[in-house]
C-alpha cells in the first residue's frame, strides 16, 4: 500500500473530567488518523465520548494524554502563538443543533464572518464582506441573507449558515458533529451533499461526527467506532459493513433504521452487553486484524474473530 | 377492519399576528382498531397540529374552522370543555412528546406523576395505586421498579424517561397511543428498544397507534400503514407495502430517494430542492408543483383530486390521471422494491 498523507493524527488521546470520586474518563487512549481529502466517521452512542474528541482536537478540551498533530506539528498541549491561530483557522466545527450554534441576536454576516474579524484576518472592510458574501453563496444561499436574523431561516438554511461560517475561514479539515441529526430528511440530503461537494472541489477532509451508521455509510471513507471512550473497532466504510466483528459494532448496525417494510420488521437488534467480555485475564487490545481494519480484542476474542473473517 | 377514529375534511387555522394561517387543509383520514398508523411528512407539514386536535390540546391562537374528528359515535370538533376532554385525553387517547423532559415534572418522583394521572382518571382506588404504578413501570422495561418509583425524573436517561412518559400514556389503558417523533431526540439503539417497546405494548394490549415520525427507516418498522403529509394535507395513503414498494406521489419518490441508505458512494443524493408553501398565503394548484421535478402544467392550475391505487392505496396527484403522460418514478424507487441497497 502507499504510505498516505495524515492530515491530523490523533496519539493515545486521554480526557479525564472532574477529579477525585467524581473524576470519570471521557476517553481513553484513542488513536486514529484522518488523511488528506478523507471523511473519517467516529460513530457510538451519546457520551461515548465522540464530542470530546473533536472538542479536544480544537483545544476547546484539555488532554490529559497523549497529543494531536496537525499537518505533522503537534496542536495539543501548550503550542505557540502562532500555531494556536493557524489551528483556529485551519480547523472548523460545524454543530449538531442549528439553531442553538448560531447566536441569535446577531445578523447572518456577523456570525459568518465573525472568525475572520477576530483572526484579524481582513484588511478592509469590503474584503471581509466579499468574501463573507462568497462563503454563502457557496452554500447556495443568496448574499443578501447577510442582513436577516438566524431565526428568519428554515432548519436547512441554519445548517448552511454554520457551515458557511467554517467555509469562511478556507479551513484545511471540518470536524462536524452530528452535522445533520436535528434535520429533517429532506434537508439531511442537501447537507451531506454540500459537504461532499467541498470534499471533491476543494480537498477538505472531515471528521464526521454521529450515532446511526445508516447515515455514515454513504459519507465516510472510514469508521472508527467508539463506546465508552475506547474505540472498538475502526475500518473502511464497506468491510465495516460486510464483516463488523466487535458486537458493539454489531449492535449498531442491526439498530439502525431499514427503510424496508419487509427487512424492517424481521430486524432484531443484536444486544451489546460489555459485561459479556471477560478481560479477568487478559486486556483487550486494539489490534489489526487485516489490513486497515482494527478491533478492541484480547487473543482469545482475536481467535474467534478470525475465524469470522 | 373497524373503524375506531375518522377525521372528515377536517380544516384548522392559526391566528399570528393578525393574520391567518392553515395548517391543515380538509384532511380526511380513518384509522383502524388495532394498527399503526405512520404519518410522516417534513416538518411543519402539520403532523403534530393534527393530532393534538384528537385530545383537545389545539394551542390558544388555533381554530378547527371545518369538518368533525369521530370517535366512540362522537364529534369530538364540538368538544369545548376541559371536563369533556378529560373523559377522551389521557384515558381515551393518549399521546406521547419527542422531548420526554417537556412531558415530566422535574420536581416530582415519575412514581407520582404516574399515579396522579391515574388516580385523575379514577382508575384504581388510590390505596392499590401504587402497586398498579409499579406493575406499569415493569410493563415499560424499567428494571428495578420498586425502587425507581420514588427517583425523579433528571435520575433517568434519556430513553428511561422516555419509557416512563409511555407509562403515563398507558396509565389508563387507553385506546389509541399517539406517538409524535418519541425517538427522533434518541440514539438508534434506544430509539430500537423503544421502537420494540411500543410494539410489544400494542401486541399485549391490542391499542391502535398513530406514530409520527419523518424518519421513513423508523416507519418501514413500525407502520400497518403510512400517511404521507404535505403542507396540510394526506398526499399518498396505503399500506406499508404499498407506499414503499409501490409509490405514487412525487413527492413520496422524494421522501424515499433522499434517504442516505440510498446513497450511492461519490453521487450526490436525492434532493427536494425549495421550501414548502407559505399556509398563509391561499395555495394554487398542488401545494408540492414548485418543488416537483415531475409537475404538469396542471398542476399550477388545479389541485388534484385522490386517485384510488387500490382498496387500500391512494394519491393526490394528477400523475394518476388517464390523460396525465407516464412518467416512471426515480431508480431508487425500484432498488428499494428490489431490496437491492
Ligand atoms: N400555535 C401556532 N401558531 C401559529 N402557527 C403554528 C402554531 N403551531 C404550529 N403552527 C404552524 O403550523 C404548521 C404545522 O406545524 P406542525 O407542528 O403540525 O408541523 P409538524 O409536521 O409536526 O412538524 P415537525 O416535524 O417539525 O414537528 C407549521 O407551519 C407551524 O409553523
Ligand atoms: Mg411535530
Amino acid at each position: 500500500m502507499i504510505e498516505r498523507n495524515a492530515l491530523l493524527k490523533v496519539e493515545n488521546m486521554s480526557v479525564t473530567f472532574g477529579t477525585g470520586r467524581k473524576r470519570v474518563e471521557a476517553v481513553k487512549n484513542v488513536s486514529f488518523e484522518v488523511f488528506r481529502g478523507e471523511t473519517f466517521s467516529l460513530v457510538g452512542e451519546s457520551g461515548s465520548g465522540k464530542t470530546t474528541i473533536g472538542r479536544t482536537i480544537v483545544r476547546l478540551n484539555q488532554i490529559n494524554n497523549g497529543r494531536v498533530l496537525f499537518d505533522d506539528k503537534v496542536i495539543s498541549g501548550k503550542i505557540s502563538r502562532e500555531l494556536q491561530s493557524k489551528v483556529v483557522r485551519k480547523i472548523q466545527m460545524i454543530f449538531q443543533d442549528p439553531m442553538a450554534s448560531l447566536n441569535d441576536r446577531a445578523k447572518v454576516d456577523y456570525i459568518v464572518g465573525e472568525g475572520l474579524i477576530n483572526a484579524g484576518i481582513c484588511k478592509s472592510k469590503q474584503e471581509l464582506n466579499e468574501r463573507v458574501s462568497r462563503s454563502l453563496m457557496d452554500v447556495g444561499l443568496l448574499p443578501e441573507f447577510a442582513s436577516r436574523f438566524p431565526h428568519e431561516f428554515s432548519g436547512g438554511q441554519r445548517q448552511r449558515i454554520g457551515i458557511a461560517r467554517a467555509l469562511v475561514m478556507e479551513p484545511e479539515f471540518i470536524i462536524a458533529d452530528e452535522p445533520i441529526s436535528a434535520l429533517d430528511v429532506s434537508i439531511r440530503a442537501q447537507v451531506l451533499n454540500l459537504l461532499n461537494k467541498f470534499k471533491r472541489e476543494r480537498g477538505l477532509s472531515y471528521l464526521f461526527i454521529a450515532h446511526d451508521l445508516s447515515v455514515v455509510k454513504f459519507i465516510a471513507d472510514r469508521i472508527g467506532v467508539i463506546y465508552g471512550g475506547q474505540l472498538v473497532e475502526l475500518c473502511y466504510t464497506q468491510r465495516l459493513f460486510e464483516k463488523p466483528l466487535h458486537p458493539y459494532t454489531k449492535n449498531l448496525l442491526t439498530a439502525a433504521p431499514i427503510p424496508d417494510p419487509r427487512r424492517a420488521r424481521n430486524r432484531s437488534a443484536i444486544v451489546y452487553d460489555p459485561t459479556q467480555h471477560d478481560y479477568s485475564k487478559e486486556r483487550p487490545l486494539l489490534t489489526e486484524i487485516e489490513q486497515g481494519h482494527l478491533v478492541l480484542a484480547n487473543s482469545k476474542e482475536l481467535e474467534s474473530y478470525k475465524r469470522d473473517l | 377492519m373497524e373503524e375506531i377514529l375518522s377525521v372528515k375534511d377536517l380544516e384548522i387555522q392559526f391566528t399570528l399576528r393578525g393574520k391567518t394561517l392553515t395548517p391543515i387543509r380538509k384532511v380526511s383520514l380513518e384509522l383502524y382498531k388495532g394498527e399503526t398508523l405512520a404519518i410522516a411528512g417534513e416538518s411543519g407539514s402539520g403532523k403534530t397540529v393534527l393530532t393534538k386536535t384528537f385530545i383537545g390540546m389545539l394551542d390558544n391562537n388555533g381554530k378547527i374552522t371545518g369538518g368533525q374528528i369521530l370517535f366512540d359515535g362522537k364529534d369530538l370538533t364540538t368538544y369545548k370543555t376541559e371536563k369533556q376532554w378529560l373523559t377522551i385525553r389521557g384515558r381515551r387517547i393518549s399521546m406521547v412528546f419527542q422531548d420526554p423532559m417537556t412531558s415530566l415534572n422535574p420536581l416530582k418522583t415519575i412514581g407520582e406523576q404516574i399515579r396522579e394521572s391515574m388516580i385523575l382518571h379514577n382508575i384504581v382506588p388510590k390505596d392499590k395505586s401504587k402497586g398498579r404504578v409499579i406493575e406499569l413501570l415493569n410493563d415499560v422495561g424499567i428494571p428495578d421498579a420498586i425502587n425507581r418509583y420514588s427517583n425523579y425524573p433528571h435520575q433517568f436517561s434519556g430513553g428511561m424517561r422516555q419509557r416512563v412518559v409511555i407509562a403515563i400514556a398507558m396509565a389508563c389503558q387507553p385506546d389509541i397511543l399517539i406517538c409524535d417523533e418519541p425517538t427522533t431526540a434518541l440514539d438508534v439503539t434506544i430509539q430500537a428498544q423503544i421502537i420494540d417497546l411500543i410494539k410489544s405494548l400494542q401486541k399485549k394490549l391490542g391499542i391502535t397507534v398513530i406514530y409520527i415520525t419523518h424518519d421513513l427507516g423508523v416507519v418501514a418498522e413500525v407502520a400497518d400503514r403510512v400517511a404521507i403529509m404535505y403542507a396540510g394535507e394526506f398526499v399518498e395513503v396505503g399500506t406499508a407495502e404499498e407506499v414503499f414498494f409501490d409509490p405514487r406521489h412525487p413527492y413520496t419518490w422524494a421522501l424515499l430517494s433522499s434517504l442516505p441508505q440510498f446513497g450511492e458512494k461519490g453521487k450526490d443524493l436525492y434532493t427536494i430542492e425549495g421550501v414548502p408553501p407559505n399556509l398563509f398565503k391561499v395555495i394554487v394548484g398542488d401545494a408540492f408543483a414548485p418543488r416537483n421535478r415531475y409537475a404538469l402544467e396542471v398542476d399550477f392550475a388545479a389541485a388534484p383530486p385522490y386517485f384510488k391505487v387500490s382498496e387500500t392505496h391512494k394519491a393526490k396527484t394528477w400523475l394518476l390521471d388517464p390523460r396525465s403522460p407516464k412518467i416512471e418514478p426515480p431508480e431508487t424507487i425500484a432498488k428499494l422494491k428490489a431490496g437491492d441497497f
